[in-house]
């Protein structure tokens, strides 16, 4: 851990979370939401480093039409935990155990989350599930690719199948323990004056986003278990030859991993509008269509499965519904890209690095989502269906949109979770770094995909070349983007400057306490008398507006708390009421 | 164009994809560049330090913005569903004239029947011009049958059979592949589709090692595998007379009743004890399934089906020597 670090350049005073108590077993055994978000954080980015190591591999492998780096079952390993780790053990957990964690009760206002052994006990369940899925891959992987699709998972496979499930299986127990732990802390922490109509919009994504994980992961485990089960007891329920049916699997296996897919797409929804929010210095155009847009992702989510199996013999007017239905839930992903881009509109807008991440995200959430409507299609996906399309398309989605709003959220939060400055030029250059790379890696295999080649191939024809090794290239790029900010993170621990409070000039309550913030989060717990992101009336017409009616049309989610002065210089916006507008 | 710069166009449905495909593509490209030139426009024009004008939008008019954009995305959204629905609609209907060949997948290759009992591996030829309907049945895991230049793929899921319709349009060698992860070597579990033309097509099959067609094999099968001991006429046992049954409305001991179409036919062979006929007792012997392969259920399947145009069951001037050889 790198409370060390920071305990020796951390000055006096009241300690906070991270000078509270220094010995490994104040973390291990911490039910501070701030300190399991760490711990979180150490988790998943081990997971995320594991998961990146095996797709470098794979792009290795595929840089020639021949096998030359790994055997066909090394490959077939490789894309197995790749998926694995990166969609259970990552992709899932990042946004809602880290940044959600951490930022979630201090933007409620609130001491802590409503269930806080709960949430630790989380920790341990995804982490115990992590080593059980890692521990299949060392004793000698799995091959069934993440889906587990049977009967080949099964019956057919010679590989730790059943280890790997299990260990997924737990891991949803902590998904599932999180997202009740998130509602009920909604439900029940806000601080006064906090109404719903008042809530950040990423505490409403991290609210929708644990009614997907409450109400899907259960379905996860049941797709898991009918696996191991049949695996371990012969219990005939997919496999025909003793007549079960292998697509029963896939309808239960869908019907948590399509929901899934926005598990890992809300809460990035939610960090790009803080962040697009403040660095615009605008309030978000639309509040109302940005939660009623991402509660009914939330909900149609649940019923667009089927659309992951156009191909395998449902019935053709089933697939027309599940068709059909996919298309409803484009609009209110195009609704968010619309109403991010007229957020902009008469700002004061800058360019830091989460901005830039943000900006990342809008890009590449909009080309994902533009080639979810030809998958969308029945016609174009029966053609593109299990092709590198798929894989571009889904990558568009969950690694340019959903790391790249992580990044931006990391950046974001990370004066307030550190206390500490990252090198900010750096930061830039990585995040224009990783738009590129992205794009040079994924691209490609939109194109080689409609072309004709299938994902899960480590050989292929040679046709198909010039687009593997063009996205091979950008494999490259994309990871030194992704090592940098390792590099410049680290180094902000050690080397940083102090950070200040809110060195965004922010509305949002997280920054209202000290960073990092104390053990319990607030010196006295605030009073919110404004909506979220009210940043620019002060711009407009700041004349007109001094007096009268503050209460309605002031600044920020004020508190009555006093906030400590002098922590950072005039910020480019420094035009600030002094406290207490109630 | 059958390379690095296109799949190549060989089926009927190429053309209605491809417009598809473009449209959408223009689509995509309009949405980048206006999300994209709005996103440049208003990140230089409202950048912190412009001095324009900079005033909220009144809430009248941006409730009228998001109602119309909301309205026009979802028009589009329908007017894309309504078009790529109506071609799939259109492109499900089999004709009854098509050249029905049956492909069994396994791991790893492709094993492909004729009509006229040809066989071959990992290879499939067609006629132009002739649309054809794939029948296709898995031993072992879900494969997926894949031909990037017909624009069409089908998952071969075992215990059922999978139908694939295709018209092949233009004459060349295509890559087949497996799409649906198999295992170890899935990746190498391809082929090629040769079209052909018809008379060459004709001439082609008629060159091929003579295996028997499916339904003489399936008769053959009838005896040997001993269905004839039961469902025959001269038979004591009181099981269901096949003659004729295939496509005929079968009542069920639950009070059910199902078209004895193919799969009906073949989940009987395989789980005899799952859809028993009104009238009988459930004695059929359950584990077929492990003594018949899947192209030996196939082959029973299209005799039975056989039967249904009149050809009496068990009829021993049916058997071929040369098939018994083949075996």
């Amino acid at each position: 851990m790198t409370d060390a670090a920071i305990d020796t350049t951390r000055g006096a005073g009241a300690p906070n979370y991270l000078t509270a108590g220094t010995r490994v077993r104040s973390w291990l055994l911490s039910t501070d939401h701030k300190r399991i978000a760490i711990l979180y954080f150490a988790t998943i980015t081990v997971f995320f480093m594991i998961g990146g190591a095996a797709a470098t591999l794979m792009r290795m492998e595929l840089f020639t039409p021949e096998a030359d780096v790994v055997s066909a079952d090394g490959y077939n390993k490789l894309f197995t935990l790749h998926g694995v780790i990166m969609v259970f053990f990552f992709l899932v957990p990042a946004i809602p155990t880290t940044l959600g964690n951490f930022i979630l009760p201090l933007a409620i206002g609130a001491r802590d989350m409503a269930f806080p052994r709960v949430n630790l006990i989380s920790w341990y369940l995804t982490l115990s599930g992590g080593m059980l899925a890692l521990a299949s891959m060392l004793l000698g992987g799995v091959d069934t690719g993440w889906t587990f699709y049977t009967p080949y998972s099964s019956v057919y496979s010679n590989s730790y199948v059943t280890l790997a499930a299990l260990g997924v299986f737990i891991s949803g127990f902590g998904n599932i323990a999180t997202g009740v732990n998130f509602i009920v802390t909604v439900h029940t922490q806000r601080a006064p004056g906090l109404g719903w109509r008042r809530l950040p919009l990423f505490v409403w994504s991290i609210y929708a986003t644990s009614i997907i994980f409450v109400l899907g992961t259960p379905a996860l485990a049941v797709a898991l278990l009918m696996v191991v089960v049949e695996r371990l007891f012969g219990l005939g329920l997919l496999d025909p030859a003793r007549g079960g049916d292998p697509i029963l699997f896939q309808h239960v296996f869908w019907f948590y991993s399509h929901p899934a897919v926005y598990i890992m797409v809300l809460p990035a929804m939610g960090v790009v509008t803080e962040v697009i929010t403040c660095f615009a210095r605008r309030r978000v155009f639309g509040y109302t269509m940005m939660v009623g847009a991402m509660l009914a992702i939330a909900v149609v989510s649940f019923f667009v499965w089927g659309h992951h199996m156009f191909v395998s013999g449902q019935s053709l007017y089933a697939s027309l519904i599940f068709s059909f239905l996919s298309f409803v839930i484009a609009v209110p992903s195009a609704i968010k890209v619309f109403n991010w881009t007229a957020t902009l509109y008469g700002g004061h807008i800058t360019f830091e690095s989460p901005m830039l991440y943000a900006m990342g995200f809008v890009g590449l959430f909009t080309l994902g989502g533009l080639t979810g409507l030809f998958l969308a299609s029945v016609p174009i996906d029966v053609h593109v269906h299990d092709t590198y399309f798929i894989v571009a398309h889904f990558h568009y989605i969950m690694v340019g949109g959903s790391v790249a709003a992580f990044f931006a959220g990391l950046h974001f939060w990370w004066p307030k979770i550190t206390g500490r400055t990252y090198n900010e030029r750096m930061a830039r250059a990585a995040a224009i770094l990783m738009f590129l790379g992205f794009n040079f890696t994924f691209f490609p295999q939109f194109i080689v995909g409609y072309l004709g080649m299938p994902r899960r191939y480590h050989v292929y024809l040679d046709q198909f070349q010039v687009w593997n090794v063009a996205s091979s290239l950008g494999a490259v790029i994309l990871a030194a983007a992704y090592i940098l900010p390792l590099c410049y993170l680290g180094w902000s621990l050690i080397g940083g400057h102090k950070a200040g409070d809110d060195p965004w000039e922010a509305t949002g309550l997280e920054w209202q306490t000290s960073s990092p913030p104390p053990e319990h989060n607030f010196e006295r717990l605030p009073l919110v008398t404004e909506e979220a992101y009210a940043y620019h009336e002060k711009h407009e017409h700041p004349k007109e507006r001094g007096g009268g009616n503050q209460d309605s049309q002031g600044t920020g989610h004020r508190t009555r708390q006093e906030r400590s002065g002098g922590r950072h210089g005039p910020g480019p916006h420094a035009d600030n009421p002094a406290g207490g507008g109630r | 164009m059958n390379g690095a710069w296109g799949p190549g166009a060989a089926s009927a449905n190429v053309q209605g994809f491809d417009t598809l495909f473009t449209a959408l593509v223009i689509l995509s490209v309009v949405i980048v560049l206006l999300v994209g030139g709005l996103v440049v426009v208003f990140g230089v024009r409202f950048r912190k330090g412009t001095k324009v004008e900079r005033h909220a939008v009144p809430t009248l008019v941006s409730r009228e913005v998001e109602i119309g954009w909301t309205a026009a995305t979802a028009f589009i959204a329908i007017f894309i569903f309504w078009w790529a629905a109506s071609f799939r609609i259109t492109g499900a209907v089999i004709p009854d004239d098509a050249l029905e060949i049956h492909v069994e997948a396994k791991q790893w290759m492709w094993k492909v029947e004729h009509p006229s009992g040809a066989r071959e591996l990992n290879a499939l030829h067609v006629p132009r011009g002739q649309p054809v309907v794939l029948k296709m049945a898995s031993q072992d895991v879900i494969h997926s049958f894949f031909v990037p230049a017909f624009r069409l793929k089908q998952d071969v899921v075992p215990g059922r059979i999978s139908i694939l319709y295709f018209e092949p349009t233009r004459t060349g060698r295509y890559p087949l592949e497996c799409a649906e992860y198999c295992g170890t070597d899935h990746a190498r579990m391809g082929g090629e589709v040769v079209v052909m033309e018809p008379e060459l097509y004709a001439s082609w099959t008629a060159a091929q090692p003579q295996a028997d067609n499916l339904a003489r094999e399936g008769a053959a099968l009838f005896t040997a595998a001993g269905c004839s001991g039961c469902h025959s006429p001269a038979s004591s046992v009181h099981a269901p007379q096949l003659d004729g049954v295939y496509g005929r409305v079968v009542n069920l001991i639950d009070g059910r009743s199902v078209v004895a179409d193919e799969p009906y036919i073949r989940d009987s062979i395989l789980r005899p004890a799952r859809d028993v006929v009104a009238g009988y007792d459930p004695i059929m012997p359950t584990d077929f399934s492990r003594i018949l392969d899947d192209g030996e259920i196939t082959a029973l399947v299209s005799y039975i089906r056989e039967l249904g145009a009149g050809m009496p069951p068990g009829d021993e001037t049916l058997r071929s020597p040369m098939m018994e050889t083949d075996r």
